[in-house]
C-alpha cells in the first residue's frame, strides 16, 4: 500500500514568552514545544500521548496556526502552512478541523445546531445557502442526533450530544484531518464509548485521517494505528500500536504504561512508581529532560540530549530517545529506585 | 457476610434537594456495609449519586438538600439521629474525607501546616507548638520532601500531587477509623495518581483504616478495593467482591459499563457501548431506571423497579433477570455476553 502523506512536522517549536520586570520585557519561555517532526499518513490515525504540560495540545494548535509556531514547518500535502498569509491559510483550514474537549466551552450557546452548522459551511463556501438545510439534517444523522433537534440550542443538549454536535461542524466543511484534542476525555465510559465508534465509522465513510491527542491510553490504544510519546515538549518514543504497548523502549512510556490502573484484580503487575513531579517547561532538564525522574539516569543522561533512534529489536519505524535502549533491554543497566 | 466486623453499615438511604424545577432524589435507595479494614469502591458514572452519597454519610449536604430516609450505622449508632454538636466532634476526626480537587479544597490563606494543626487542636486537644511538630511528622508520613520547609508553604506553593498528599494528611490527622476519599486522584496525571493510589494503600495496611472510595475509574476499583457498590441514577445497582464484579458481573448495566471501557492492555476490536443516556432525575423511569437503556428490558422490567437482592455468597443485585419473576429468555444476550437467567426455564424455586 503506496502511503500518501498528508502532514508533515518538522522542527515545530512553540515558546510562550514570560512577560516580567518593570518594563514587561520577555524574562524567559515556556518551552511548550521544543523541536518535535513527525508524519501523518493518509487515513490513519496518530495519538499524541502524554501527561499534563507535555506539549501535546500546543502541538495539536500549532499545526493549525491557531498559535504561531515560533519555529519549524508545517506542511500539508507539501504546502508549508506556516509561510501562508492568512487568507491563504483560511482556505487550508477547511481541509483540516479540530475537536475540542469541553463539548459546554466549544459550541456558542446562543446558536441553534442549525446556524453553528450553517455558519461553518457558509464561511468556507461548501454548499449554496439553499442547500445547506438538506446537509445539517443529514450531518446530524451521520453523528446520531435526530434531524428535528437542528433548531435547538446547546444547553437542551447532554454532554455526548454535543461532542457529536462538535463531530457535525467539523464535518460540516468536508475535511481531510480532524484533530480531536481530549475529544471524548470529559464523557462517561459508556458515552465515550459510542463517540469512539462514530468516529471510527466516520474515519471508514469519508477516509478521514485523524490525529488524536489524548492523555488516556486506553482510548489510545483502541483507536489509533500509531502513537507519539510525549514528555515535557519532546518526543520520548514513537511507534506503531502493537510496538509500544507490547514492546515500549523508553523509561518513561514503561513507567506510565505501567502507571495506569487495570480493570482485573487478578492482574497483578510490575508498577513502577515514578518518584517526583513533571518537572517545569520553563526551566526544563539538561540532556535527557526525563533524566531527573528516570531510574536509569547517568551522567550522560544529565548532559547529553538523547535522538530518536531505531536499534536492533525493535520495528522499522519504531523510535525511541534514549541513549541506553540496548543496555536497558539486555539488562546490563538496572533501574535504580 | 462474612463474620468481619461492619464499621459502617449503611441502610436503604434517600436524599433529595429542592431545585426551581422541583423535588429531586439524588440518592434513593443506596445500601452497603463496609467491614473494618477493607476497602469499598462505589462508582457509578457522572449524576449516579455517588459523591452525594459519602456526603450524606457525613452529613455535609448543601442547604437544599435533606436525607429523607435510611441509616447510617457507625458502630451500631445512627449517625442521622446525631446532634450537630456530636457530628462535628465526629468529622474529621473518627471519619474523615478527601476531595477530589486539592486546589479548591485547601484554604488559599493559609499554610499547609495551619490547616493540618487545625484538625489536631480541636480535636486531640493540642496545643500551637504539639500540633506544628506533628504536621511535620503527617506531611512525613504522606511523602512530602523536606517536610519541615513544607509545612510553612502555602497551597500555590506546592504541585497537584503535593496539594493532594496535604489533604490526605490532614484527613489522617486524628487517626480515623474511615476515611472517605470521594475521586481522589481524577485530577492528577496517571504518574502522579500511582503514587496516591500506592500512599492510600500503605496508610491503610499501617493504620488499619477502612475507605470508602468512590471514583468513576473501573481500573482504579480494580486495583484498590476488596468490595464495589456499582451505582447508577441514585441507587445501588450491584454489589459485589471486587473479582465477582470484574470477572462474572451479572448486571447488564456492569456488563455494558466494562464492555465499553477502552483497555490500554489487552486488544479490542469494537466497543460494545451502552445505548442512549442517563435518565434525567426530574424524569425517572417508573421500572427498572436502566430499562430504557437495557438490551434485555422487558414489559416487567418497565413496569416494576426491582429490589436489591442478596444471594448466598452476600453479593447483591437489583435486576428482574435473576428473580423468580423474570418473563424473559432463559438465556440473556447482553453486550455480547449471555448470561442465565433464574426464573424461566429453571426449576429451583427458593424459599423466601
Amino acid at each position: 500500500m503506496a502511503k500518501q502523506e498528508l502532514l508533515k512536522v518538522e522542527g515545530l517549536k512553540q515558546y510562550f514568552p514570560i512577560k516580567g520586570g518593570l518594563l514587561g520585557r520577555t524574562t524567559n519561555h515556556v518551552k511548550a514545544v521544543d523541536d518535535i517532526s513527525f508524519t501523518i499518513y493518509e487515513g490513519e490515525t496518530v495519538s499524541i500521548v502524554g501527561e499534563s504540560g507535555c506539549g501535546k495540545s500546543t502541538t495539536g494548535r500549532a499545526i493549525l496556526r491557531l498559535e504561531e509556531p515560533t519555529e519549524g514547518v508545517v506542511e500539508f500535502k507539501g504546502v508549508n502552512l506556516a509561510g501562508l498569509s492568512k487568507r491563504e491559510m483560511r482556505k487550508y483550514r477547511k481541509d483540516m478541523q479540530i475537536i475540542f474537549q469541553d463539548p459546554y466551552a466549544s459550541i456558542n450557546p446562543r446558536q441553534t445546531v442549525a446556524s453553528v452548522l450553517n455558519e461553518a459551511m457558509e464561511i468556507q463556501k461548501v454548499l449554496p445557502a439553499n442547500k445547506r438545510r438538506a446537509r445539517i439534517e443529514e450531518l446530524l444523522e451521520t453523528v446520531g442526533l435526530l434531524p428535528y433537534q437542528a433548531d435547538r440550542f446547546p444547553h437542551e443538549f447532554s454532554g455526548g450530544q454535543r461532542q457529536r454536535i462538535g463531530i457535525a461542524r467539523a464535518l460540516s466543511v468536508n475535511p481531510e484531518l480532524i484533530i480531536c484534542d481530549e475529544a471524548v476525555s470529559a464523557l462517561d465510559v459508556s458515552i465515550q464509548a459510542q463517540v469512539l465508534n462514530l468516529l471510527e465509522d466516520l474515519q471508514q465513510e469519508y477516509n478521514l485521517t485523524y490525529l488524536f491527542i489524548s492523555h488516556d491510553l486506553g482510548v489510545v490504544r483502541h483507536i489509533s494505528d500509531r502513537i507519539i510519546v510525549m514528555y515535557l515538549g519532546k518526543i520520548m518514543e514513537i511507534a506503531d500500536k502493537e510496538s509500544l504497548f507490547e514492546n515500549p523502549k523508553h523509561p518513561y512510556t514503561k513507567a506510565l504504561l505501567s502507571a495506569i490502573p487495570v480493570p482485573d484484580p487478578d492482574k497483578k503487575k510490575e508498577r513502577i512508581v515514578l518518584k517526583g513531579d513533571v518537572p517545569s517547561p520553563i526551566n526544563p532538564p539538561t540532556g535527557c529532560r526525563f533524566h531527573t525522574r528516570c531510574p536509569f539516569a547517568t551522567e550522560k543522561c544529565v548532559t547529553d540530549v538523547p535522538e530518536l533512534r531505531t536499534t536492533a529489536g525493535m520495528k522499522e519505524n519504531h523510535q525511541a530517545a534514549c541513549h541506553y535502549i540496548e543496555e536497558i533491554a539486555s539488562g546490563e543497566m538496572q533501574p535504580n529506585y | 457476610m462474612s463474620a468481619n466486623e461492619i464499621i459502617l453499615d449503611v441502610k436503604d438511604l434517600q436524599t433529595s434537594f429542592k431545585t426551581d424545577t422541583g423535588e429531586v432524589r439524588a440518592v434513593d435507595g443506596v445500601s452497603f456495609q463496609l467491614p473494618k479494614g477493607k476497602t469499598i469502591g462505589i462508582v457509578g458514572e457522572s449524576g449516579s449519586g455517588k459523591s452525594i452519597t459519602s456526603l450524606s454519610i457525613l452529613r455535609l449536604l448543601a442547604s437544599n438538600g435533606t436525607i429523607k430516609n435510611g441509616e447510617v450505622l457507625y458502630k451500631g449508632q445512627d449517625l442521622l439521629k446525631f446532634s450537630e454538636a456530636q457530628m462535628r466532634k465526629l468529622r474529621g476526626n473518627e471519619i474523615s474525607m478527601i476531595f477530589q480537587e486539592p486546589m479548591t479544597s485547601l484554604n488559599p490563606v493559609y499554610t499547609v501546616g495551619q490547616q493540618i494543626s487545625e484538625a489536631l487542636i480541636l480535636h486531640q486537644n493540642m496545643s500551637k507548638k504539639e500540633a506544628a511538630v506533628r504536621s511535620v511528622e503527617l506531611l512525613k508520613l504522606v511523602g512530602i520532601p523536606s517536610p519541615d520547609k513544607r509545612v510553612k508553604n502555602y497551597p500555590f506553593e506546592l504541585s497537584g500531587g503535593m496539594r493532594q498528599r496535604v489533604m490526605i494528611a490532614m484527613s489522617l490527622a486524628c487517626n480515623p477509623e474511615i476515611l472517605i476519599a470521594d475521586e481522589p486522584t481524577t485530577a492528577l496525571d496517571v504518574t502522579i495518581q500511582a503514587q496516591i493510589l500506592e500512599l492510600i494503600k500503605d496508610l491503610q495496611e499501617r493504620l488499619g483504616m477502612s475507605v470508602i472510595f468512590i471514583t468513576h475509574d473501573l481500573g482504579v476499583v480494580a486495583e484498590t478495593c476488596d468490595y464495589v457498590a456499582v451505582m447508577y441514577a441514585g441507587q445501588v445497582v450491584e454489589y459485589a467482591d471486587v473479582r465477582t464484579l470484574f470477572k462474572e458481573p451479572k448486571l447488564p448495566y456492569t456488563i455494558g459499563l466494562l464492555n465499553s471501557l477502552p483497555r490500554h492492555d489487552i486488544e479490542q476490536d469494537k466497543l460494545e457501548p451502552i445505548q442512549g443516556n442517563v435518565p434525567s432525575p426530574h424524569n425517572m423511569p417508573v421500572g427498572c431506571r436502566f430499562a430504557p437503556r437495557c438490551p434485555a428490558a422487558t414489559d416487567l422490567c418497565r413496569a416494576k423497579m426491582p429490589k436489591l437482592e442478596t444471594d448466598e455468597n452476600g453479593n447483591q443485585i437489583r435486576c428482574w433477570i435473576y428473580s423468580e419473576e423474570w418473563d424473559g429468555e432463559s438465556e440473556v444476550n447482553l453486550y455480547g455476553e449471555t448470561r442465565i437467567a433464574k426464573g424461566r426455564g429453571t426449576k429451583t424455586v427458593l424459599p423466601d
